[in-house]
């Protein structure tokens, strides 16, 4: 492209060699509340075969960065400042001329696979769509073009899977296909939202690993946006931190991650928890040591759960699954999605049935008791949930949702409620004055506080927590951890901890139960089973997991790369035949080319 | 308050107000790092009082609801109620003497019937026993079909298939046949009698309407977390399913409301609703049917009070939907 940039001196030396390029970028919303500002002048470029990270919690304006490349901001946005995909100014661009930009020039890979693609449609209709929308191919040939994508991207019999649905494919082949759709058109540049934010770890590691090919074979710039410090030390040549709509720092992965030099960033790095770091991180505090009590807070025993299913055989979620959690103790409950560890999690709070085996709560079993029985035993279990904003009732004030478990349970006065809770508020380092607040009024971080006060409302000999701090940013995680271990270490009660982030796991379990497919693959004491796995799979996790130093994650990569070489799995890759199916197919030729480069000489 | 925790309610990851609002941009950042706090974020309100401010911005709602707040305040004022007497000095029931043909002069402004009433004291006793009629409605196929709705989403299994089988079949009658029916025979109890009938025909809506909020509530986290904690199932539905579809369900009320005027008007106009001596507006239209070529203004009036409450009415019940579902309307840049 740069030979044929000399009839726009100005465009070549403004855009350089850059296939994406914001400058002075500004984006705002008009909303009932008055003009937010959304991104504030910023200026970043990607260049062709280059992976561009851009960093930040939520709401930080990276996502709406990204999409001011496609033209894609809803009506009450105002931008100002000028996007370049290649050579075309986005702001200057039509409807007509947008959608033509839009999957040819720049494409979009999205963080949850099964919304972006569409339900109803075949693989192999999404896959061909863009093809003909832009003249790449018709007919047989789409189809065939399409097969080849898929082959790719590295998923077997793709011709079969071309007739079928996304419902029936895997979260990582879903997000294949995402990728494969992507590339289908071989754009300039790829836009990666949180491409494995919705996937499990391992399937992230081969995401990634494709995604990391396709810019060495491709030569596509690729802007990864992410919250994942693990996934910038993976893939990025470049890092850019953004904060509340501004780049506080840019520089190479190795300078950002290494020696970074805005207070945000090393804060933000701080808080990343790491996995083989233990326990203690955030702050001196260290796990409480257990009490060896004769009678565990949670006891299972060959545990089955089944969930029932119309005019199909039962499907087993739980599968002879037997642990112990003792009094004072956090056992984590790893796995991946579907592995049945939240379903334990609800069978130890009684909301699912055991089909077979036992759950002994405090020695009392669910199965044997009566109505009265069971709210007294409910009285000495706590919970907390993984998406605060969903597990608070929207209509309750905070203070009243706090008060809510002592309400049920008729305890105390009025007045003696409303000291609990203030106490609570102040254990969950939340200042009194929240009490009359609504939930939506809270950022993330503070409602999982105001979950977590709800939970200790009873002072809970067992906590069940699934995935706490999963739906937090990282640096809200950590606040979440140091607090939740203060809490553990004060009112001492068993936890159940439930979640998928072996890092989060490794800071402040006692004991680690891996779970694959509703069964129990390996457990036992943290420093085993997270130093000295036994198991295949359990290693697999380990070495999948990703730390946010560039140095350290390429050896970890290596090795993973190994070990699965040494299990006798292939890498995941892009596979490029050697005369380069995947350069535009007829260029210059379909109409719409033409015009594509007239239009070009002429402006 | 020295460390960098989360103590400040200003600090760290603060989110601004409106996060129900589509794009969430700003807020939920930075560990501590010092974020100049925007002039918006001061205020801070409750979901009742949001959906009170959305509400009063939207302009055809707040017309409405003074027109029909002029028309209730009128049509009560003018004649009293009961034992209170009203403003208006003559009587619906009285004959007066004729002035010209009784089109509308200054003594009745409204007009006079055929025998000499006056016209404004007869449809202001219309509209009165019309509103009763509407609101009592609005009120008993409320209570009805929420409880029902919430009972059948709520407990699933046998409930739901007795209850929603019993709405369906509600349903398939044709609903004028069904009021007819029972209007004719609940009309010699008066209008109360009335009000009850065609409020037990019209919850089958809200009823449908509720059960599918309340299906998709109790799978919420926090039903669960309630659940967890030991809450027993009425204060569930009572405390955290109802008030969270309370928007749907004054949105239907609203509507139930301005459809049941439209029902009693359509009654009382073949002849099964409101019977003389009491009156109504349809009943009004349907006495002096035969005079519309030769005393328009007999029809015009009931019909015109008819139009301003049942689009008034409507025009609210719009406003609220947009108030309590803010995802429909995109504010201008």
């Amino acid at each position: 492209m740069t030979t044929l940039d000399i009839t726009s001196s100005s465009t070549a030396r403004s855009a350089g060699d850059a296939v994406l390029s914001f400058e002075d970028l500004a984006v705002t919303f008009g909303t009932e509340f008055g003009d937010v500002h959304a991104v504030k002048g910023i200026s970043l470029d990607v260049r062709p075969g280059e992976v561009v990270a851009l960093v930040g919690e939520s709401g930080s304006g990276k996502s709406v960065t990204s999409m001011t490349a496609l033209g894609l901001l809803p009506g009450n946005a105002r931008v100002s400042g000028v996007v370049r995909v290649g050579d075309k100014v986005v702001g200057e661009l039509d409807g007509q001329g947008l959608r033509r930009m839009r999957g040819y020039d720049v494409a979009m890979v999205f963080q949850e696979p099964m919304t972006a693609l569409n339900p109803v449609l075949t693989i192999g209709d999404q896959l061909t769509e863009a093809l003909q929308l832009h003249g790449v191919a018709y007919g047989k040939q789409a189809t065939g073009r399409a097969a080849e994508l898929l082959r790719m991207v590295g998923i077997p019999e793709p011709e079969r899977r071309l007739r079928q649905y996304p419902h029936e494919l895997s979260g990582g082949q879903r997000q294949r296909v995402v990728i494969a759709m992507a590339i289908s058109c071989d754009p300039k540049v790829i836009i990666a939202d949180e491409p494995t934010t919705a996937l499990d770890v391992t399937v992230q590691a081969d995401i990634l690993d494709l995604l990391r090919s396709l810019k060495d074979k491709l030569d596509t710039g690729i802007l990864l946006i992410t919250h994942n410090m693990g996934v910038v030390a993976d893939m990025a040549d470049r890092v850019a931190v953004m904060l509340k709509g501004d780049i506080v720092e840019t520089g190479t992965a190795e300078q950002v991650l290494t020696t970074p030099r805005h207070e945000y960033t090393k804060r933000l790095l701080a808080a990343v928890p790491h996995l083989g770091a233990g326990p203690g991180q955030f702050g001196d505090v260290q796990p409480a040591q257990v009490t060896e009590a004769p009678v565990p807070a949670l006891e299972l025993g060959n545990l089955v759960i089944e969930y029932h299913r119309l005019g199909k055989p039962p499907f087993r979620a739980v599968d002879d699954v037997s642990f112990t959690v003792g009094k004072g103790e956090i056992v984590g409950l790893v796995g991946e999605s579907g592995s049945g560890k939240s379903t334990i999690g609800k069978c130890a709070l009684g909301l699912i049935p055991a089909a077979s085996g036992s759950v002994k709560i405090l020695d009392q079993d669910y199965g044997v008791l009566g109505r009265k029985q069971l709210k007294e035993l409910r009285k000495r279990i706590g919970v907390v949930f993984q998406d605060p904003a969903a597990s608070l009732n929207p209509r309750f004030p905070v203070g009243e949702a706090i008060a809510e478990p002592l309400v049920v349970h008729d305890i105390g006065t009025a007045t003696s409620r409303r000291d609990r809770v203030y106490e609570l508020l102040e254990s969950v380092e939340l200042p009194r004055s929240y009490y009359n607040r609504y939930p939506h009024e809270l950022s993330g971080g503070q409602r999982q506080r105001v979950s977590i006060a709800r939970a200790l409302a009873l002072e809970p000999e067992l906590l069940v927590a699934d995935e706490p701090t999963s739906a937090l940013d990282v640096s809200v995680q950590a606040t979440v951890l140091e607090l939740f271990t203060a809490l553990q270490e004060r009112y001492r009660f068993a936890c159940l901890f439930v979640s998928h982030d072996l890092a989060v796991i490794d800071l402040l379990a006692h004991k680690v139960v891996v779970l694959q497919d509703g069964r129990v693959v390996e457990q036992g004491l943290r420093e085993e089973v997270l130093r000295n796995p036994r198991e295949e799979y359990t290693k697999r996790l380990l070495a999948a997991a990703p730390v946010p130093d560039p140095a350290e994650q390429r050896r970890r990569r290596d090795d993973r790369h190994a070990l699965l070489t040494e299990l006798g799995e292939e890498i995941v890759e892009l596979h490029v035949e050697s005369e380069g199916p995947a350069k535009r197919a007829v260029p210059g030729s379909q109409g719409e080319n033409a015009s594509r480069f007239g239009g070009f000489f002429g402006g | 308050m020295s460390d960098i925790r989360n103590t400040d309610p200003r600090g760290e990851d603060y989110e601004p107000v409106p996060a129900a609002h589509g794009i969430d941009v700003e807020g939920g950042v930075g560990a501590g790092v010092e974020i100049p706090s925007l002039p918006t974020e001061e205020r801070s309100y409750s979901q009742g009082q949001l959906v009170r401010r959305r509400f009063f911005r939207h302009k055809g709602a707040i017309i409405s609801m003074i027109l029909l707040g002029v028309v209730i305040l009128v049509a009560f004022t003018s004649l009293g109620i009961g034992p209170i007497p009203g403003w208006w000095d003559k009587d619906p029931a009285r004959q007066y003497e004729k002035i010209g043909t009784g089109a509308p002069t200054w003594t009745h402004p409204f007009g006079q019937d055929s025998i000499g009433k006056d016209y404004f004291a007869l449809v202001m006793l219309g509209t009165q026993k019309s509103i009763i009629i509407a609101l009592g409605v609005g009120l008993i196929s409320t209570i009805i079909g929420t409880l029902i709705g919430a009972i059948a989403g709520y407990f699933r299994g046998w409930v739901e298939s007795l209850l929603m089988r019993l709405t369906d079949l509600l349903i398939v009658i044709p609903l004028l046949v069904l009021a007819a029916v029972l209007g004719k025979i609940a009309s010699q109890w008066g209008i109360w009698g009335l009000t009850l009938m065609l409020g037990i025909v019209t919850w089958t809506g809200l009823a449908r309407l509720v059960r599918g909020e309340v299906l998709s509530l109790r799978e919420r986290d926090f039903v669960v977390a309630a659940t967890a904690v030991g809450t027993g199932s009425g204060r569930i539905i009572s405390k955290h399913i109802l008030p969270n579809a309370v928007g749907t369900i004054i949105v239907s009320a609203t509507l139930t409301i301005s459809a049941a005027i439209l029902l009693e008007t359509s009654l009382s106009f073949l002849g099964f609703g409101v019977q003389a001596p009491d009156t109504s507006l349809g009943l009004l239209i349907s006495q002096y049917q035969t005079a519309f070529t030769t005393r328009p203004w007999l029809f015009w009036w009931p019909g015109l009070m008819i139009l301003v409450i049942a689009l008034g009415v409507n025009f609210i019940g719009d406003g609220l939907r947009d108030a309590f579902d803010p995802r429909q309307q995109r504010t201008k840049a």
